[in-house]
């Protein structure tokens, strides 16, 4: 933090009584539009229910210097989601900042200060939202009295213009910067005193710019950190320049749970420029955010660190990995289809399956898999850790901030106090840097070298084969038909290994919260319905992949809804249009699952008529129904997750030798209010390029416990070439329901979308991802 | 001891002969501009111009470029091409995470620089060695063109 007291809006953050001269009706007009939600420790849902809860205490997040430059600090990871520009141009909005004189600055790792940081499960925006606009809000009123006073004028007859106050009786206006001393003094108003600005008087939040589809509309406001990001400036993990810094690489354990028997580092230490090799003690099973231990060389630069690591000579005692050493992926994938050909764990039953199945007319059966894949940001893990006089510093791209702060102050055995956190910008997060594993590793380097920094660095090969790996999967669907093509029943079997594996003994089963991504929220109306779950070992580190189980769920569902619309003969979107069955609302606990992303079901229930709202978009705009020609199709998938609604459409050819050509996608997005709809499209177009990867090429496999992939030349992620052309992004207008996640539920229905569009071109169903050579075969 | 030029300065170095200009830069030279990606030129996100030729830093070794002329994202500013690319960049809102973005611009500026209008496919395959695991590819795409137009009108 480089700004000086005396220019800040400082903390007062006693709430002893309103600005003198509010009137109190003006908490009526806000009663009316804004539900003040309940105090952190009443809240059950949503942010207030959020370790930390929600803070909007203007003093916290918004500070303005004498010359009038706005500081916005920002609390949240920006790992490419924008949010740095989106949350701060909501304060902004609200405050009536100049964006030309708005800057952001990050937040330390501070939950007791700052409220929840953790960024993952696409919630920085519908859970700080409101609080960043109270808090401008208040802001807005502290100046707006402070220019009352010093004119000594009632506060009712001054009113905030851009970055100014004005005074219109008399013409007189004070820029904010001049009255910003004076506001700091005032209290901090009461929340039923704020007057949020109507929509017609705001001029970012929820206003289209920037590329809209192929056309650019506005360039302006330009993202917080472009400048930066296009020069060079930015600061990213491994950006964070100290003096004096050691550099680190690590040599892990081949397989999970492995550990060092016998190391000779004796060449090693002879590499020019390597410093000392240090024995990191693994947790061992299970890992949790725990370094996975191995050994570590240390060195004046990071091209030592590295070749010095390939000069040791390691020998792994492979025994402590039990069965991990035995992980194959093929005889993995075939144990998984073959449990799934048998009853597992019930998880929501209507009606009697196995009788309707029988007295089907026809029964409909496929089994789905989709492999182990690895988040692979293009900034590999890294961190830089300082130990001095003990306390800890840290300096790293981590999506979860308090549990980076956590880790290191429980292995270095001190106050959480004497642990700082700085969060760098994230070169993408995507799930894997929600794991602070790589910052804890770097402190047990660090403690070798008080008062030196050291940078940890991952190389390309060690993320790709020490990931947080998405979990592996297989669903078993089958269904009964009526004579008509109607469905009568449904039974489907979904198998992966769990999340929780990782932070407990295996459970075998997923829990809550995974099968609660679209597995027994499915929302189809029909008659029989039987959801089960086989039991799955975990042989790695399972961990969240950006939408997490929602990818292999909408992947099976989508794609054998489609199958079922096949063999009745019907339109694949009439088809689900009718699955879906009436409009209606769906409570999360009728349906089985207790958790409904944190939020509150009265709020946010599965609504059916935004899905088929959806459907019905991005069917139009990608003209469903309309003649293809040989090898080109249309594909439709959709999926409701982090309580936001997507659809796809793509547009496929697939010529006689099996080349594959995206002409076009059509995305239907409905995540209600909508914040920054220019972030919002980017956020759906860069889903579907990272979903076609999923679909084509993405894929790690083992072999006796050992990832066979280890860089983007056998990890085979999008390039310029695999993305269509066109990417159309059609935003539902919705401003009433509550506000939605957004930069993960993108990705689920892009898969089965391509799969069944693949499908519409060549009569050729994909049932194993990823797609590869299958269709040249 | 190498001696480099990079951005029009010298620069001379006590590193061994086989490292990557990409740890020479960043770590020795202190230009952290250029990033690590993968260390084996598939993903471009260490892309510098050696000569005005777009090059992966990851696996160029020092002592191949000695006399030779190193340019880095840090000197695009300067530059009438590079400046706009990074204009059309920050116009079209190309950067998400933007970790890739400074290899994917001294990429395309070397495109630009030796073609001046290229066609689509062209560009999409000019750039194709440069990953965006947000997948911002056609923003990167639409933003070239962007820059390209503005060249041939001014």
């Amino acid at each position: 933090m480089n700004r000086s007291d005396d220019t800040l809006l400082l903390a007062n953050v006693s709430r002893r009584g309103l600005l003198k001269g509010l009137a109190g009706g003006t908490a009526l007009l806000l009663a009316a539009r804004w539900d003040l939600g309940l105090a952190n420790e009443q809240a059950q849902f949503g942010a207030g229910a959020m370790p930390g809860g929600w803070v909007d205490n203007p003093n916290v997040f918004i500070h303005i210097d004498a010359d009038g430059l706005v500081t916005i600090i920002n609390n949240r990871a920006e790992m490419g989601q924008g949010i740095r520009t989106s949350l701060v141009m909501v304060a902004a909005d609200e405050l009536g900042a100049d964006w030309d004189r708005v800057r952001a600055e990050q937040a330390d790792a501070d939950q007791d200060k700052y409220g929840n940081q953790n960024t993952d499960g696409s919630r920085s925006m519908r859970h700080w939202f409101d609080p960043m606009r109270r808090a401008a809000a208040a802001a807005r009123l502290m100046l707006e009295q402070a220019a009352a006073n010093q004119w000594d004028v009632p506060v009712h007859e001054v009113r905030a213009d851009i970055h100014k106050v004005v005074h219109p009786a008399t013409g007189r206006e004070v820029g904010f910067g001049a009255l910003a001393e004076a506001a700091r003094e005032l209290d901090v108003p009461g929340r039923d005193a704020l007057v949020l600005k109507s929509d017609s008087e705001l001029r970012f939040i929820g206003k289209e710019s920037g590329l809209i589809n192929g056309q650019l509309k506005s360039a302006y406001p330009k993202a917080i950190d472009g400048e930066d990001i296009v020069t060079g400036r930015a600061v990213f993990g491994a950006d964070v320049d100290l003096e004096g810094t050691l550099y680190a690489v690590v040599a892990r354990p081949p397989v999970y749970g492995a550990k060092v028997k016998r190391v000779d580092d004796s060449e090693a230490l002879n590499v020019t420029g390597v410093r000392k090799v240090v024995r990191i003690e693994g947790a061992g099973q299970p890992a949790a955010f725990s370094p996975l231990g191995g050994v570590a060389v240390v060195a004046t630069n990071t091209w030592a660190a590295m070749e010095g690591r390939r000069a040791l000579k390691i020998e792994w005692d492979r025994a402590p990995a039990g069965d991990n050493a035995d992980y194959t992926s093929d005889a993995y994938r075939e144990s998984l289809e073959k449990a799934a050909q048998s009853p597992g764990k019930v998880i929501r039953q209507s009606g009697d399956v196995e009788a309707a199945l029988d007295a089907a007319d026809k029964r409909v059966s496929a089994t789905y898999y989709m492999p182990h894949m690895a988040q692979a940001p293009m900034e590999p893990p890294v961190a830089v850790v300082m130990i001095r006089e003990g306390k800890a510093e840290a300096w790293a791209p981590v999506q979860n901030p308090r549990a980076t702060r956590e880790g290191v102050a429980g292995l270095l055995e001190m106050d959480m106090e004497d642990v700082t956190v700085h969060q760098t910008l994230l070169g993408g997060g995507f799930g894997r840097k929600s794991k602070p594993d790589f910052v804890i590793e770097a402190a047990h380097v660090a403690r070798e070298f008080e008062g030196q920094p050291v940078k940890l660095q991952w190389s390309r090969e060690d993320d790709i084969q020490h990931a947080y790996f998405h979990a592996v999967s297989v669903d078993h669907l089958e269904a009964g038909l009526d004579a008509d093509g109607k469905a009568s029943s449904w039974r489907h079997r979904t198998l992966s290994p769990s999340i929780a594996s990782l932070f407990a003994p295996d459970p075998k089963h997923k829990g809550e919260f995974e099968l609660g991504m679209g597995f027994n929220t499915m929302p189809f109306s029909i008659p029989a319905i039987r959801l089960e779950n086989p039991p799955a070992p975990a042989h790695v580190r399972i961990g969240w992949f950006r939408s997490v189980y929602n990818l292999p769920h909408a992947w099976a569902i989508q794609s054998f809804a489609h199958e079922m619309a096949v063999a009745a003969g019907k339109d694949h979107r009439d088809y689900v249009l009718d699955l879906l069955g009436p409009d209606r609302e769906v409570h999360n606990l009728t349906v089985g699952d207790g958790w409904n992303y944190g939020e509150d079901p009265d709020l946010y229930p599965i609504d059916v008529a935004r899905m088929r709202r959806v459907i019905e978009r991005a069917t139009e705009e990608a003209g469903w129904g309309r003649e293809t020609g040989k090898g080109r199709g249309l594909g439709l998938a959709f999926h409701h997750s982090f309580v936001s609604y997507t659809a796809i459409v793509f547009d496929v050819e697939v010529d006689d030798e099996g080349k594959l050509t995206i002409h076009r996608a059509d995305i239907a997005f409905d995540c209600g209010p909508q914040a920054n709809p220019e972030r919002i499209r980017s956020q759906m177009e860069g889903a579907c390029v990272m979903g076609i990867g999923i679909a084509l090429q993405s894929e790690v496999t083992f072999k006796d416990g050992v990832a066979q992939q280890d860089n983007f030349d056998t990890y085979l992620i999008p390039r310029m070439p695999n993305a269509p052309r066109v990417v159309r992004v059609h935003l539902i207008d919705n401003p009433n329901d509550a506000m939605g996640g957004v930069g993960e539920p993108g990705l689920p229905p892009v898969a089965p979308a391509l799969c069944n569009a693949i499908f519409a071109a060549t009569g050729k169903r994909i049932r194993r991802l990823p797609v590869g050579d299958q269709l040249s075969g | 001891m190498v001696t480099l030029t990079i951005n029009g300065r010298e620069h001379e170095l006590d590193v061994p002969d086989n490292m990557p200009l990409l740890w020479a830069l960043r770590d020795v030279v202190g230009l952290r501009g250029t990033k690590f990606g993968c260390g084996i030129a598939e993903c471009g996100a260490c892309t510098v111009h050696l000569d005005g030729k777009a090059t992966r830093a990851c696996v160029t070794p020092v002592s191949a470029i000695q006399g030779r002329q190193v340019t880095t994202i840090e000197a695009m500013a300067e530059d009438a091409v590079g400046q706009r690319v990074q204009e059309a960049w920050l116009d079209l809102g190309v950067a998400q995470c933007g970790y890739c973005q400074g290899g994917q611009i001294m990429n395309a500026t070397a495109l630009l620089k030796e073609t001046p209008a290229p066609g689509t496919q062209e560009i999409v395959d000019a750039m194709a060695g440069n990953l965006c695991r947000c997948g911002t590819y056609n923003r990167i795409l639409a933003a070239i063109e962007r820059a390209a137009d503005k060249e041939a009108s001014s």
